[in-house]
């Protein structure tokens, strides 16, 4: 099986899901080359710098029978575009009975890592989660990069594609051709019996080897990528909650009202997941502040593998 | 430009069909049958039908907060508007909408919108949705005076220009944004002029004169069928009342203005310029009028003999399946 790359594996997503699809078309502030030889100036096309417009041509071209696909670039940008997302895409199916659909994927780059500050190292998932009437997928790995975008581009509703910017260079087996990943199924990472680790995209892969690393002392982790936040697969915690008796959440996000918050909620309010529960559930997500830029202090606020151990070993230590 | 007596007939019937349901939706959210907020047009009834009477049918709109008139003028049904506003289970969107969200997508009408210059864009999308299926359509923008100094307005007609969209932006700047002087908010007197900033055309109407708005919006259509791309038509025109129906708001307007244009009212306008050209009888104006109003009383019907959705229904229509 062929290894490519994070970013490569949503550019592929992308080229065979218009070539597939004759009504998707390609909105962002610049046209790649590659698309625009491919596809023709009609269909690839590059706006201006006003995110807000080109959010709401989508929406429109979308209730007209068209596929569109918008690459806002960071997420940081999608806030420009906030009334369009939020009283518009969010809520137009809704809001009008039903009567039309609006199939429109939203790609963004999330995450920190980049040396680029506050503006521009955010992960806001939870923000969109609050709304009623957009799905989201949070891909970790090239393979399913791939198929949860194909997913998404399919999918007759508006989808936002949350892409971390600390993985687009990460390689990973991807077949060729088309398969689909399905929103709202997670996928168990690594199989345990000790605690649960839900993890969301980079902190996949520090999780599992922090699992590695665990192991070692004779804790059994078991790790799993919801994939997609919404819809959330809300079963696959339970079950493996349920099996293990205790709960810890990695999120590259704050975690005031994140998804980290969510998932807590998912286990506790669940009459069976609660009750199976041996210690309070634990966060490790990173502090409460904007991302700062200098080097020490950025690394400061984002959790990583080790702080994953930590917070295990906490879980485990209370009971 | 002449327009066959039906045709004519036909854009008078609509306009007094946009003011008789007015009044009743008025009337009736006084009463208490209709909830929240309604925003009426009344006193602007020859833009939305004068732009309209340039489309077909498979030509796209968006409308406002104000929207029943160019729902209306797009051919919307009467009874599912009604009871739409009657909250029930038969109304244009299941009850979920209310007056400042009727869409009908079945005939262009891509829905009022109850954020000021948020529908501009959408409709800009459904103009590239026209120029990339290539069939002719076109899609127009209503908005008002207020929509004109928000980002959406200045970004969507740039990028309509630059890819020659085939739009028309029709202003109606009825001098109020809301409760605020219009001319208090806006850098020149004319918004049509904003136009010249984006290469495309912009001309000022007498909103108030149907055959006026018919007239500038067909030649607009004329242009953005032929790919020249997106018009920009202002229609100055009045609203006779106050921003919303909800009693007791405060209203900035002068008595003398609000009459002065009442005087100036397009639906009698129109009928006595038809009269005046023998193609519309006392008579027959007047039986047009009993048949609105009775078409009207019979949707008033249809809405309340109409159910109330079922409240679990509220969980639905989040997601398309």
């Amino acid at each position: 099986m062929p290894k490519i790359s994070y970013a490569q594996a949503g550019t592929d997503a992308l080229i065979e899901e218009m070539q597939r699809d004759p009504t998707t078309f390609h909105l962002a502030t610049s046209a790649q080359d590659e698309l625009v030889k491919e596809f023709g100036a009609d269909r690839v096309r590059a706006t201006p710098i006003a995110e807000g417009a080109f959010t709401g041509i989508a929406i429109g071209a979308a209730g007209s029978g068209y596929r569109p696909i918008i690459n806002w670039g960071m997420i940081t940008f999608s806030f420009v575009a906030m009334d369009q997302i939020v009283n518009q895409a969010a809520k137009i199916h809704y809001m009008f009975g039903g009567q039309a659909k609006f199939p429109i994927t939203f790609r963004a780059s999330v995450g920190g890592g980049r040396r680029v500050a506050a503006q521009h190292s955010q992960s806001p998932y939870s923000m969109f989660m609050n709304l009623a009437g957009l799905k989201m997928i949070l891909p970790s790995t090239p393979y399913d990069m791939k198929g949860l975008l194909k997913s998404a581009i399919r999918d007759d509703n508006p989808v936002i594609s949350f892409e971390s910017n600390r993985l687009m260079g990460v390689e990973g087996d991807v077949p060729e051709g088309d398969y689909t990943v399905p929103l709202g199924v997670a996928d168990i990472k690594r199989e345990g019996s000790d605690v649960t680790l839900v993890a969301l995209a980079w902190l996949v892969h520090e999780g599992l080897a922090a699992a590695d690393t665990l192991e070692k002392e004779g804790v059994s982790v078991e790790v799993i990528d919801p994939r997609s936040l919404v819809p959330m697969d809300e079963a696959a915690i339970h079950a493996s909650v349920q099996k293990t008796g205790r709960l810890v959440i990695a999120d590259e996000a704050g975690p005031t009202a994140g998804a980290s918050a969510e998932i807590i909620t998912v286990v506790t309010e669940d009459r069976e997941t609660f009750a199976k529960l041996k210690t309070p559930p634990k966060r490790v997500c990173a502090l409460h502040v904007p991302i700062p830029y200098s080097p020490g202090l950025e690394d400061h606020v984002f959790p990583d593998r080790d702080n994953i151990v930590a917070g295990i070993r906490e879980v485990l230590d209370a009971g | 430009m002449t327009l066959t007596r039906e045709k004519q007939i036909e854009m008078l019937r609509s306009m007094q069909t946009i003011r008789r349901f007015e009044e009743r939706a008025s009337d009736d959210y006084q009463a208490g049958a209709i909830y929240g907020v309604v925003h009426c047009y009344i006193g602007e009834e020859a833009v939305a039908v004068g732009v309209c009477a340039a489309l077909n049918r498979d030509d796209q709109i968006i409308s406002t907060h104000r929207g029943h008139g160019h729902c209306l003028a797009k051919g919307a049904d009467l009874n599912r508007m009604m009871a739409e506003l009657y909250g029930r289970q038969t109304g244009y969107c299941k009850g979920k909408g209310g007056s400042m969200h009727i869409a009908d997508f079945s005939i262009g009408m891509l829905g009022a919108n109850g954020i000021v210059a948020g529908g501009i864009p959408i409709v800009t999308g459904a103009g590239l949705a026209a120029q990339l299926e290539g069939k002719g359509r076109v899609a127009v923008s209503f908005f008002g005076d207020g929509a004109s100094n928000a980002g959406p307005f200045h970004e969507s007609i740039n990028i309509a220009a630059t890819w020659k969209l085939p739009m028309l932006y029709v202003c109606e700047n009825n001098l109020y944004s809301a409760g605020t002087i219009a001319a208090d908010t806006l850098a020149l007197s004319d918004v049509a002029a904003r136009a010249a900033g984006y290469g495309i055309p912009g001309v000022v109407v007498d909103g108030n004169d149907v055959m006026a708005v018919y007239e500038a919006a067909e030649a607009a259509v004329s242009r953005a069928r032929a790919g020249q791309g997106p018009s920009l038509i202002e229609c100055k025109t009045y609203r006779w009342r106050g921003h919303t129906e909800r009693p007791g708001q405060e209203d900035p307007r002068p008595k003398e203005e609000i009459e002065e244009w009442r005087q100036r009212d397009p639906i009698n306008r129109f009928a006595t310029n038809l009269t005046d050209q023998g193609l519309l009888t006392e008579e027959a104006w007047q039986q047009m009028d009993d048949e609105i109003l009775a078409a009207i009383e019979d949707a008033v019907k249809f809405s309340e003999a109409s159910p109330f959705p079922d409240p679990e229904a509220a969980v639905e229509d989040i997601f398309a399946d």
